[in-house]
């Protein structure tokens, strides 16, 4: 098995004319935490959907583990060890919050409902501990006591976080969070920030985020990806990323380099 | 013109086309004919007068910060107005000789209402309009009220008038054990006589009252002092009581509330098969006839005697689980279609299924196995027999020879010691077996991984399926499963009737079933079988209602989205959140621990 948990060789996935991901290669080697930034648009999302299974990629290989996941269904991405937030937060709104997690413990359940309707022991064991485990994650994740809540009652943050809780309830080998701290305050932020450092260094997942906020970005990462119109225009470490005049005229267009070099000269 | 002026001109407008409506339609004279004060009130007369304090009271309601003589100007206008859409069809009805040619209800009946029995009909719409005046007033005295006295009145006067519409049950369930002139004395040839009425409604609002007042406190405390024992020992009890009281039911009802029962009971069954697809797994199926006509057609085809059956027809309790089995064999295989749609578009091929079984059913095709238009008869009713129901009668014999003394029973042996289920109080027994059954898988799918499952699927499909939930298997399992209480439903249907024909298994079963458990409550078990009291056992008692049912059920489902979306007895999440809703607890501080 190689080093890399993620590998992707020259993806490409179409929208009629648009090329939403063109040409990709990317690797992730196990244990890092990595980001992907971009502009609107740049086929950020496109690429956590393909890696999950929502879309099918029209050219190219994927491979999580060594294991190819082209043309899996979602579900059997999601029980080989992926597991996925999203941008706008998709929590199941009139179910509770501790229901939310059991839902996302599914890949290692196994009680049918024959079971349920007899009663089995066993079956009762199994929910016994997937309850205890939902309330252990439940308190990892810093929201004690509003279990029995419904998720769509609880504040943005709590909502974020919940949706983190959830996703590791099916103990990933690899996280993908789309824009963690979106809408979040600085305060909320450096929680979150520190908070998905915490879930790499105990608890060993290898994450890969999409993020726009620079200070989270440039802060957790070990690599950093910059895709634009579905092509990847540059890949390093954070410190090369920022000062890299390719990414600084994708976001600020064509000049900006220029632009900026001029004011440095001036200060 | 002011707002506040505009907003009362608007209500009593609305409320008085509401009465004009209900007249022309022929509510009023068709309500006219129940008594619930024997001679002094009638279901008409309390439609049409709570129409006018509604108004006042609205009116009333919808002034801010006012006095009590503008909101007394604003509640008599509302009022007043009320009655004017209706005084303007007397004056129409007058000058216009053959108004019954276009609106067929407008006569004499719907006219001697509406003038209070005024000779002179103009005469008779003034007064109309004044009493309305007047009683837009009394809806202000009603808006007036503080809280703690009007809840209790409102809620005594709901089950006072209650009764006196039901009359007729209590009068059956009390005549063979009251002398006749005690229950002369008590109920008319409709409704309560008005002693018996007043003196229902006056202790009723005292009872509210009280409870209101700290004895609903006092009642919680005193169960909070229970040790857990007796805790424990309280429901033992209540639970053994519910459960005589469940046995003993249909000889206090009689066989005309059996059947209503029975009828109910069907619906009981069909609402919670259903209740698994809708209310769980958020899937719209309109086409659950479907189940419940496979299950009916598979008993009449394995027990009938008559040509279609079988050479040697099964048992009843031998074609049950095949019945069953067929139905969940049909959910299965008409789910595999439509597996990939959602929503509307699943909504609308499943309306087709139950268009088809319907379709099918009287086709000449099928004519020579199912019967075609003229049905399937000679369907024997379901009994025990032999041992079984020697053993039983050993049981059951001594406990009815004991009950008798009380004018009542249960389950019952025939004279060849055999048990039949052939009329309505020996059928409930089958009903009230299936239920239980069936509220029991449904309790343990519900709170069961399953159940969860279902849940994410009808939250948001999507996420389901990044959760790891193989969403094609779960909602295969809801159709398949949701399919078993129909055709057990039908089963028992099949052999309640006797005979079954293609024309009971129309469409509106389907929208029956699911105006039902929208009404009780998605996804709540309780709220199923409230739903099916409330839209099938009451228009099934009130025989008035039979020919305004689709309205109502409309009505029912308006009125319930607009004040009670969650439904009437919503599922326990749902009614924590409703009593959540006072307090901010979303204010709670998270915060990650470091």
């Amino acid at each position: 098995m190689s080093d890399n948990i993620l590998e992707a060789h020259q993806v490409v996935k179409r929208f009629g004319g648009l090329l939403a991901t063109d040409h990709l290669d990317y690797e992730l080697p196990r244990g890092m935490i990595a980001s992907i930034i971009g502009p609107n648009g740049a086929g950020k999302t496109t690429f956590f959907n393909c890696l999950t299974g929502f879309y099918q990629i029209d050219e190219g290989r994927l491979e999580f583990n060594g294991k190819s996941v082209i043309g899996l269904e979602s579900y059997e991405i999601t029980q080989m060890g992926i597991s996925r937030t999203f941008q706008n937060i998709r929590l199941f709104n009139n179910m509770t919050v501790l229901e939310n997690i059991m839902v996302g413990q599914e890949p290692h359940l196994k009680s049918s409902w024959i079971g349920a309707l007899l009663g089995l022991p066993s079956v009762r064991r199994e929910e016994e501990a997937t309850e205890a485990r939902a309330r252990e994650l439940l308190e990892f994740v810093g929201l004690r006591g509003l279990g029995d809540q419904l998720a769509k009652n609880l504040p943005y943050g709590a909502q974020r976080r919940l949706e983190i809780a959830r996703a590791l309830g099916a103990q990933p080998k690899l996280l993908l969070l789309d824009e963690p701290t979106a809408g979040m305050n600085p305060r909320e932020t450096a929680q979150t920030t520190t908070f998905i450092k915490r879930l790499r260094d105990e608890l060993g997942i290898t994450i890969l985020m999409i993020e726009h906020d620079m200070k989270v970005v440039m802060g957790i990462s070990e690599k950093v990806t910059v895709l634009d119109y579905g092509r990847k225009i540059a890949e390093g470490l954070p410190h090369e990323i920022q000062s890299n005049p390719v990414v600084i005229e994708a976001y600020l267009g064509k000049g900006a380099t220029a632009a900026l070099m001029a004011q440095e000269k001036q200060a | 013109m002011n707002e506040e002026l505009r907003g009362t001109i608007k209500t009593g407008l609305i409320a008085g086309i509401v009465t004009l409506s209900l007249g022309m339609i022929g509510i009023l004279v068709a309500f006219n004919e129940r008594f619930i004060v024997t001679d002094v009130v009638t279901l008409a007369d309390l439609l049409l007068f709570g129409m006018a304090v509604a108004a006042g009271y609205l009116a009333a309601n919808s002034l801010k910060q006012s006095s009590v003589v503008s909101k007394l100007l604003h509640g008599g206008l509302a009022g007043v107005l009320t009655g004017m859409p209706t005084f303007l069809l007397i004056l129409l009805a007058r000058s216009w000789e053959d108004i019954r040619s276009s609106f067929i209800n407008v006569g004499p009946d719907l006219l001697d209402i509406v003038t209070l029995n005024n000779a002179n009909e103009i005469m008779g719409g003034i007064l109309l309009m004044v009493v309305f005046g007047v009683l837009g007033l009394v809806g202000v005295g009603i808006a007036l009220l503080p809280e703690r006295f009007r809840r209790p009145i409102f809620m005594g006067l709901t089950w006072s008038v209650g009764s006196g519409v039901m009359s007729d049950i209590l009068s059956g369930i009390l005549r063979p054990r009251l002398s006749t002139d005690t229950l002369r004395s008590l109920f008319g040839n409709t409704g309560l006589q008005p002693v018996p009425f007043t003196v229902l409604f006056v202790v009723l609002t005292a009872v509210f009252f009280w409870w209101q007042q700290g004895g609903q406190t006092r009642y919680h405390a005193l169960r909070q002092n229970l040790t857990p024992s007796q805790q424990k020992n309280t429901r033992r009890i209540s639970i053994s009581l519910l459960v005589i009281f469940l046995f003993i039911l249909p000889s206090l009802l009689g066989v005309y509330l059996s059947e209503i029962f029975n009828e109910v009971g069907r619906f009981v069954l069909m609402g919670l098969g259903l209740n698994i697809a809708i209310g769980l797994a958020g899937l719209l199926d309109l086409g659950y006839v479907t189940n419940f006509a496979v299950g009916a057609y598979i008993m009449a085809l394995l027990t009938s005697s008559s040509e279609f059956g079988l050479d040697n027809p099964w048992s009843f309790w031998l074609a049950v689980p095949i019945c069953i089995l067929a139905a969940m064999f049909t959910g299965f295989i008409l789910a595999l279609p439509v597996l990939k749609m959602r929503g509307d578009y699943l909504a609308i091929a499943t309306l087709g299924f139950g268009e088809i079984i319907r379709v099918l059913a009287r086709s000449d095709a099928l004519k020579p196995v199912i019967g075609g238009a003229q049905g399937i008869l000679q369907i024997p009713a379901a009994q025990i027999g032999g041992f079984l129901s020697q053993t039983l009668g050993y049981v059951l014999n001594p406990i009815n020879s004991f009950l008798e003394r009380f004018e009542l029973g249960i389950l019952a042996t025939n004279n060849n010691g055999e048990i039949v289920f052939g009329n309505p109080p020996q059928l409930y027994y089958l009903f009230i077996l299936a239920s239980l059954l069936m509220l029991f898988i449904s309790r343990r799918l519900n709170n069961s991984r399953t159940g969860r499952r279902w849940m994410a699927i009808r939250e948001d499909e999507d996420v389901a399926a990044a959760m790891g939930i193989n969403t094609t298997n779960a909602k295969v399992l809801a159709f398949t499963l949701s399919a078993a209480s129909g055709g057990l439903a039908g089963a028992i249907f099949a052999a309640k009737l006797g005979s079954i024909f293609p024309s009971s298994f129309e469409l509106l079963i389907s929208i029956n079933v699911l105006a039902l458990i929208i009404v009780g409550g998605l996804g709540s078990i309780p709220g199923v079988i409230v739903g099916a009291f409330a839209l099938v056992g009451i228009p099934q008692l009130l025989s008035e209602f039979a020919e305004f049912r689709l309205l109502l059920y409309g009505i029912a489902l308006i009125v319930m989205m607009l004040v009670r979306p969650e439904g009437l007895w919503p599922s326990e999440v749902h009614r924590r959140e409703i009593h959540r809703e006072g307090d901010d607890e979303t204010a709670v501080p998270v915060s990650v621990k470091p």
